[in-house]
């Protein structure tokens, strides 16, 4: 291969760095009304009396919304495919507040200021109700969250508002029990992990306008534009054929810009006024109006023989979905169907358990997607029943985890809230890359721990992971090539760049194809009048589906110049040979250049526009694997954990572009380091989220990363474009177990909630001290 | 109120509000390399070179820069080429939301520092946040940088 598997610069990376318009907000109407929320100081009221009349007789104000000024059509932000595996349970605007931060009424003015303090101006009476902030209280708590009788789900996922239960799933392998009570070891914990936040660099961002033919052009920091166009057309009453939405660079999302933010009321704003509108977050609604990862307590059982052989997983989990139920049902099966098949040679598993409405922000997508949670409390379960057989965490993982051929039968039972789908493993790794971890971190030489002085430890940990690519037929992708004169083309994909070089690898794939250079291939992404249909940039299905799409649009491309090219040399198109720049005629020995055959096509003879068009949908998912290994020094005394180095090893396929897949790889490493270590969403006694900024939400910056060791498996996936699978999130599911795991290598302490901080290290420390 | 300011080489004339940020400057005449990720100085997407340090635009009133000499990418494209070249080359580029912040604190770090270590290297661009690189790849295309002549 020329182009894939090489590591060429982003296409776009140079250009956003020089400073070109690329964002969202770049491309606001200078005139635009400045639209602002004013948003709820209480956790759970219901609006008794608004007056919005000073607002709305400010000088500026162009106008103001209330849940009385918008139609009352439940709909859900999540931004998935349709019908939604999320409940219809969010108004535009709605009488009830869910949470502080929730949008009370929203206004629009000529300026910043004058939108301020109209906001100001807005008399609001609330009846205040007892709050749910305790998730593991909310299942029939006396106040009901969602008490509105027009809400409803799609289809069945076991939402009954009535009990605050926003879904809940349960499935069977076997009997569970049984095979517990037959094991000799059963061993059995309850983990807990915390709301972490996307914190991405760009806020959610939106603006809008009318167009000549009087539709309505939004610009949208999102990554589902097609989902955007739709969901506002329902939620709305408006025909989807006057929406357009245009997504440009977006910087950054993680699952966050999955979901619809903004761009309801920026919509109606600029729909009833005819002006220009735009919002964009501030850090503060970024932090507390927008989503947060899903906290869940996990319980495990792991049943196995004494010689190591695991027989019976059980696995319930309670999730908290806050406020709304955007991706309720999904995450919370993901943290059992991207982990669970890992161990897929046990008699029985079970995995079962809730989602629950608490008056917190909302939950929604986040990179990992509930395979980070089901992660960390299966990987610190497996370490510590190894500990118990006196096995090393390692052996015990090779004795029973899947390789290549294999299967397991939760494939078939659990999809992304529906049933899934059936599937052998092609590629699996996994073994490869759990021993070259081991020998990249030094574990013979390092396990459990090396004492470097009085005070300080190094120790080692580790964790294997899977995730998905793309979810088998709903996931959609479609690109379209056009070729230009002079022999250069336009791949327009609807494909979703948020700043994971999609666009970049996209185009090797398409030059990979035709034979030509990544620069011959003009990109463009994503409009809905302009591009191809996408489902979008989540459920890591960009390089799998979108890519599949334009791997067969160039070949179906590829078909087309052929064909052309034998009717100029008037020959038959069999006799054809293509190498990228000349066709030459196996019959009379004549040759024509792209460039010639361009031309010809727009100049002179034989006129005609050649374009093709590729769409995929999977019929499985091909799991990428990793293995994560973590060194750390820590000190005995403060229990400040150092993080020394992390290694990587992953099972991609064929990394499309291996300098942007070890990209992918770091950033989730070390956004799951982060919510490993320290990261976490707090709220106060009355449900204030009060980590809402970069003061009181640490990111992991510069001097929090030491060393990180990545490298790729050499694996093959047939059914992928060029032999890949996804890269986009497989990353992120090591750190929390790794950490856990080595932290008790170093110290014997267990630390079974997220975040493992130094703080909850040295309490452990003294109570095991105190027993 | 009129302030007057070398941006980008070329002197300007600014009619600002007295609590106008340079952030909500720039972007208002059309400088739309300088972003807003925070509006209250912890993020580093708003970086803009003031005399040649960096500083957070987001928390500069406009009208305490009367004579300054502002710079932003926009006034500094070979430079901030060499940088985006080797940022491109060890696949440092995400989304690029920081990009132009982080290249001009690249730019100052290496007017002031010489032959910066490590840890100086990672204490200059603590302030310039970055949540999608990882940091590695930024750091190794900024040693590469550095090894650039100026």
């Amino acid at each position: 291969m020329k182009i894939v598997k090489h590591e060429i610069p982003s296409i776009d990376g140079k250009g956003i760095m020089l400073g070109h318009k690329a964002f969202t907000d770049d491309f606001a109407e200078a005139n635009s009304l400045i639209v602002k929320v004013l948003r709820s100081p209480h956790a759970f009221a219901k609006i008794k009396k608004i007056n919005v009349e000073k607002a709305r007789k400010l000088p500026g104000v162009e106008i103001v919304l209330t849940h009385h000024d918008v139609p009352r059509k439940p709909f859900t932000r999540a931004g998935q495919g349709y019908p939604e595996p999320s409940p219809h349970d969010k108004f535009v605007l709605d009488e009830y507040v869910r949470y502080v931060g929730d949008e009370v009424a929203a206004v629009a003015a000529v300026d910043e200021k004058t939108a301020d303090e109209a906001l100001k101006l807005i008399e609001v009476e609330y009846k205040v109700f007892d709050p749910v902030l305790d998730f593991e209280t909310a299942l029939h708590h006396d106040s009901v969250i969602h008490p509105e009788e027009d809400i409803h789900e799609m289809f069945p996922i076991g939402f009954k508002p009535a009990i605050n239960q926003a879904a809940a799933y349960h499935m069977e392998v076997e009997d569970v029990e049984k095979a517990l009570k037959d094991c000799e070891v059963v061993l059995e914990e309850t983990f807990y992990t915390q709301a972490q936040a996307h914190a991405m660099m760009e806020p959610h961002t939106v603006n809008a306008r009318l167009d000549i033919h009087n539709r309505l052009i939004i610009y949208s920091a999102t990554q589902t534009p097609f989902h955007v166009r739709r969901i506002i057309s329902q939620a709305l009453s408006i025909p989807i054929s006057r929406i357009r939405v245009i997504k440009p660079r977006v910087g950054g999302g993680f699952g966050g810009k999955q979901a619809l933010h903004g761009e309801m009321l920026v919509s109606l704003v600029t729909l009833r006024t005819k002006k220009p509108a735009k919002m964009v977050y501030t850090r503060k609604e970024v932090f507390e109006s927008s989503y947060t990862r899903h906290p869940m307590r996990i319980k495990v059982k792991l049943g196995a023989d004494t010689t190591g052989k695991l027989k019976a997983i059980d696995c319930h989990i309670l999730s908290d979905t806050g406020a709304y139920g955007e991706h309720a049902l999904t995450v919370f099966m993901v943290a059992g169907s991207k982990v669970l098949p890992m161990y897929n040679k046990v008699d029985a598993v079970r995995f079962h358990g809730e989602v629950v409405y608490t008056n917190k922000t909302p939950a929604g997508a986040y990179r990992g997607y509930g395979a980070i949670q089901g992660n960390y409390a299966v990987e610190s379960a497996i370490d510590m029943l190894a500990h118990q057989l006196k096995i090393d965490p390692i052996e015990l993982r090779k004795m029973n985890m899947i390789a290549e051929n294999e299967t397991s039968p939760i494939f078939a039972i659990m999809g992304e809230g529906t049933e899934g789908t059936a599937m052998n493993m092609e590629t699996c790794k996994l073994d490869y890359c759990v021993e070259r971890g081991k020998t990249l971190i030094g574990w013979d030489e390092k396990y459990p721990r090396v004492d470097i002085s009085d005070h300080k430890i190094r120790s080692v940990g580790m964790a294997i992971a899977m995730q998905g690519s793309g979810i088998p037929y709903i996931d959609m992708g479609a690109a379209t090539i056009k070729l230009n004169d002079d022999g250069f083309y336009n791949l327009t994909i609807g494909a979703t760049d948020i700043g994971q070089g999609s666009d970049t690898i996209l185009a090797q794939i398409a030059a990979e194809a035709l034979m030509t250079t990544v620069d011959k291939v003009v990109v463009y992404s994503s409009d809905t009048d302009l591009t191809p249909f996408d489902t979008g940039a989540y459920a890591s299905s960009t390089t799998y589906i979108s890519g599949n799409a334009v791997y067969k649009a160039a070949l179906k491309m590829l078909e087309l110049l052929k064909e052309a090219a034998a009717k100029a040399l008037k020959v038959d198109t069999a006799s054809i040979d293509f190498d990228g720049e000349l066709f030459t005629s196996t019959e009379s020995e004549t040759t024509i250049s792209l460039s010639q055959l361009s031309n010809r096509l727009y100049y002179n003879e034989d006129q005609e526009q050649l374009t093709a068009t590729g769409s995929y949908y999977g019929t499985k998912s091909p799991p990428p694997f990793m293995a994560g290994f973590i060194e750390i020094e820590i000190d005995k005394e403060t229990a400040e954990i150092d993080v020394l180095n992390y290694v990587s090893v992953v099972d991609c396929g064929t990394p499309i572009n291996p300098k942007l897949a070890q990209g992918q790889v770091e950033g989730g490493i070390i956004q799951g380091l982060g919510m490993a270590h320290f990261e976490e969403v707090k709220y106060s006694k009355k449900g204030q989220l009060v980590s809402n900024d970069w003061l009181n939400y640490k990111i992991p910056t510069s001097l929090d990363v030491k060393k990180l060791t990545t490298e790729f498996a050499d694996s093959y996936e047939e059914s992928g474009p060029y032999g890949a699978k996804s890269v986009g999130e497989i990353g992120i599911d090591t750190p929390p177990a790794a950490l856990a795991n080595a932290v008790y290598n170093a110290l014997g302490v267990r630390i079974t909630s997220l975040p493992i901080t130094a703080e909850k290290i040295f309490k452990k420390i003294q109570e095991i001290k105190g027993d | 109120m009129i302030v007057e300011m070398t941006l980008n080489h070329q002197v300007k004339r600014f009619d600002v509000d007295h609590d106008e940020t340079l952030l909500q400057t720039l972007r208002k005449h059309g400088v739309m390399s300088v972003k807003n990720g925070c509006n209250a100085s912890s993020c580093g997407t708003c970086t803009v070179l003031v005399d040649g340090k960096p500083m957070l635009s987001c928390s500069l009133l406009t009208i305490r820069l009367q004579n300054k000499k502002v710079v932003t990418v926009e006034g500094l494209q070979e430079e901030v080429e060499k940088i985006g070249h080797y940022f491109g080359l060890e696949g440092a580029d995400q989304c690029g939301y920081c990009n132009p912040g982080v290249a001009l604190a690249i730019y100052a770090m290496k007017q002031s520092l010489a032959n910066p270590s490590s840890e100086e290297i990672k204490t200059f661009l603590v302030g310039n946040l970055c949540r999608c690189s990882g940091h590695q790849a930024q750091f190794k295309a900024v040693k590469r940088y550095l090894g650039d002549p100026l």
